[in-house]
């Protein structure tokens, strides 16, 4: 049984004029499958994205995750989902600011709250440690470069071992070195934790790397 | 756990905004403090006048007005001839005798009631005072000296001399301080009064009374009872007023009907007597409840301005909050606790700056002129005032913060994170 399994995803924008930017998306993923959703700008893969994250909930269609059909759920129940079975990295890291590294990392732990401070803290410096970036535990967030700071925004995504992590162009702000950094994390994620990373992305290289790619246009899958 | 990270974002917040959370605070600290400073000192202007007038005021006066008969002579004479009218044009009011019929006997069953503290009889009446040229109009009020002492304020109002030396001498006199100043006389020294019906008497002054106000230390004098009822050519049995002190002063409205019914007198109580001056000082009331829920509107209109740039400028993190799990419930105890943190902290400096700020003013010299002697502003510490401006102070800024903080739970996260 796939992960997750999306049906007939239609999706409008209202604004300014009505568009029908999905057009009946079909997607289904594995666990511990790597899969990358390229496409040119405004194809509507994003927007496929974040209803498969379920931060989207306007559009038309089913979701399935993890078995569960989450059509009709409350944003709460929703927010609760995300919180122990899905990990974001966006292209920009959005670290909460006045927080140290650690801390940024600790947060959705502490908002699961099923592990005591103490254990939340050892799995933290854990994550970062994987991400390579147990050394910055303590800075600021915001005293971090971007690529340490996408690391870290990774790490996050980690700490609750969602079972799925998803990515908006996770490399598109970093460099050669970081990006090859981050790619080489995911593929160790899906390959040794069997956790399943959907990312989209506009990495050619990133993309190639992948276990499986779809190619979308104009709100349809063209190409698998 | 999670109340206490809600907690932890809201207070990484304030204390990294520190500036911002200062100006905020200043806001709430000014509105409670300034509201302080106005109630405590408009109450205390309140009781400082209210005493005035009370203090020396009896709860209860019992006394026989002037009043017009309402049946005409002609209808008493002729009482068969109903359906008549008779129309009496400036009808002239009869001759009241301002004696008190059986007053003595009346005193004492009065202060056989419980709630009755004391009666004090009094002679009251218009006199001239004069020394040599100078005659001025006052009043001349005979008192019982050992009753009025212990019910009344004046052995306490005394400037020179001693209430009890009226007793110690023939015909003595206590004077306001405005007249025995207008006069030129002082304690020893003598003058005469001249009654409206023209009788004159000689009085040595004994003692220098100052209440505060105009009223009674520019006309008032004080006398025994004895000695007034000799200068009116009265017997010892007349009485003009009884004075009636109770333990419990609220109580005087419905005793005061209760006295008029049960011995067919004149009995008048407190407020009655001193209407005007209730009036003013419930719209004082008025109008410092007005101003002081205006400053801590304005505080708090302060305050939502300052949550809601805030969470603008926080949309990001708000964002990232509820992508990670964050359910509304928190995004808004996030911004909550912020405004509660700003509230209290505000509140309890504005209640020590408010309070200082009293300490001041009650230090501050009162140009009172020659209408009331009083040294400084009268102020209030009543600590009710500091519970109620505390309360009201942070439930303002909690309610300035709730509504910004919804606006935050509400942020759709997709569209600030795609941009």
């Amino acid at each position: 049984m796939p992960i997750l399994q999306a049906k007939q995803i239609t999706k409008y924008f209202h604004e300014p004029e009505t568009v029908q930017v999905l057009k009946g998306v079909d997607i289904s993923v594995e666990q511990g499958e790597f899969l990358s959703i390229v496409g040119k700008s405004g194809c509507g893969k994003s927007t496929l994205l974040y209803i498969l994250s379920t931060m989207d909930t306007d559009y038309e269609g089913t979701l399935n995750i993890k078995g569960e059909k989450l059509n009709g759920w409350s944003q709460n129940q929703l927010a609760r989902f995300r919180n122990e079975n899905l990990g974001f990295v966006f292209q920009f890291h959005f670290l909460l600011p006045e927080f140290t590294a650690l801390r940024n990392v600790m947060m959705p732990a502490l908002k699961l709250g099923k592990y005591s401070y103490a254990e939340i803290e050892q799995r933290a410096i854990d994550k970062l440690r994987m991400v390579e970036m147990d050394g910055f535990a303590h800075k600021m967030a915001s005293k971090l470069s971007g690529g340490q700071q996408q690391r870290v925004a990774i790490a996050r995504a980690l700490i609750n071992d969602p079972a799925i992590i998803m990515g908006d162009e996770p490399t598109g702000n970093l460099d050669k070195v970081n990006s090859q950094r981050v790619f080489e994390i995911f593929q160790e994620l899906a390959r040794q934790n069997h956790q399943t990373i959907i990312t989209v992305t506009h990495d050619q290289d990133f993309a190639a790397g992948s276990d499986r790619i779809i190619v979308m246009s104009d709100g349809q899958i063209v190409r698998e | 756990m999670k109340r206490s990270l809600t907690l932890e974002i809201a207070l990484t917040h304030l204390l990294t905004k520190r500036k911002q959370t200062v100006v905020a605070m200043l806001g709430v600290t000014f509105g409670i403090s300034m509201f302080l400073v106005m109630i405590s000192f408009m109450t205390g202007v309140n009781d400082f006048t209210k005493n005035l007038a009370m203090e020396e005021a009896p709860d209860i006066r019992i006394y026989n007005p002037l009043e017009i008969e309402k049946n005409t002579i002609i209808a008493k004479a002729a009482p068969d001839t109903t359906g008549n009218l008779y129309v009496v044009h400036h009808q002239r009011p009869k001759n009241v005798v301002p004696k008190l019929r059986n007053a003595i006997m009346l005193a004492q069953s009065l202060e056989a009631m419980p709630e009755v503290k004391g009666v004090a009889p009094q002679v009251a009446t218009q006199v001239f005072f004069n020394n040599g040229p100078i005659r001025i109009t006052g009043s001349l009020q005979g008192i019982d000296v050992k009753k009025q002492g212990e019910l009344f304020t004046l052995a306490r109002k005394m400037d020179a001399g001693q209430l009890i030396d009226l007793l110690g001498i023939n015909d003595g006199v206590i004077l306001g301080y405005g007249l025995a100043n207008k006069m030129n006389v002082g304690i020893g020294d003598r003058l005469s009064i001249t009654t409206s019906e023209g009788s004159i008497l000689m009085l040595r002054v004994v003692g220098i009374f100052s209440y505060g106000l105009a009223d009674f230390d520019n006309a008032r004098a004080y006398a025994t009872l004895a000695t007034v009822q000799k200068v009116m050519q009265r017997d010892p049995s007349f009485i003009t007023d009884l004075h009636i002190k109770m333990y419990d002063n609220s109580q005087a409205k419905a005793m005061a009907a209760t006295i008029s019914k049960r011995f067919g007198v004149h009995a008048e109580d407190w407020s009655t007597a001193n209407a005007p001056l209730l009036a003013g000082e419930s719209i004082r009331f008025a109008m410092t409840g007005i101003i002081s829920f205006t400053l801590l509107l304005v505080a708090g209109f302060g305050i939502y301005n300052i949550m809601n740039m805030n969470i603008i400028n926080k949309l990001k993190d708000i964002a990232i909050l509820k992508a990670t799990g964050f359910e509304s419930r928190q995004i808004v105890g996030i911004f909550l606790w912020q405004s509660a943190i700003i509230g209290l902290l505000g509140g309890i400096v504005g209640l020590l700056l408010g309070y200082g700020f009293c300490v001041a003013l009650s230090h501050t010299p009162f140009p009172g002129g020659s209408v009331v002697r009083i040294a400084t502003m009268p102020v209030n510490f009543n600590p009710q005032h500091y519970i109620m401006g505390f309360c009201f102070g942070v439930i303002t800024t909690v309610l300035a913060g709730f509504f910004p903080s919804l606006k935050a739970a509400k942020v759709d996260p997709v569209q600030i994170i795609r941009g």
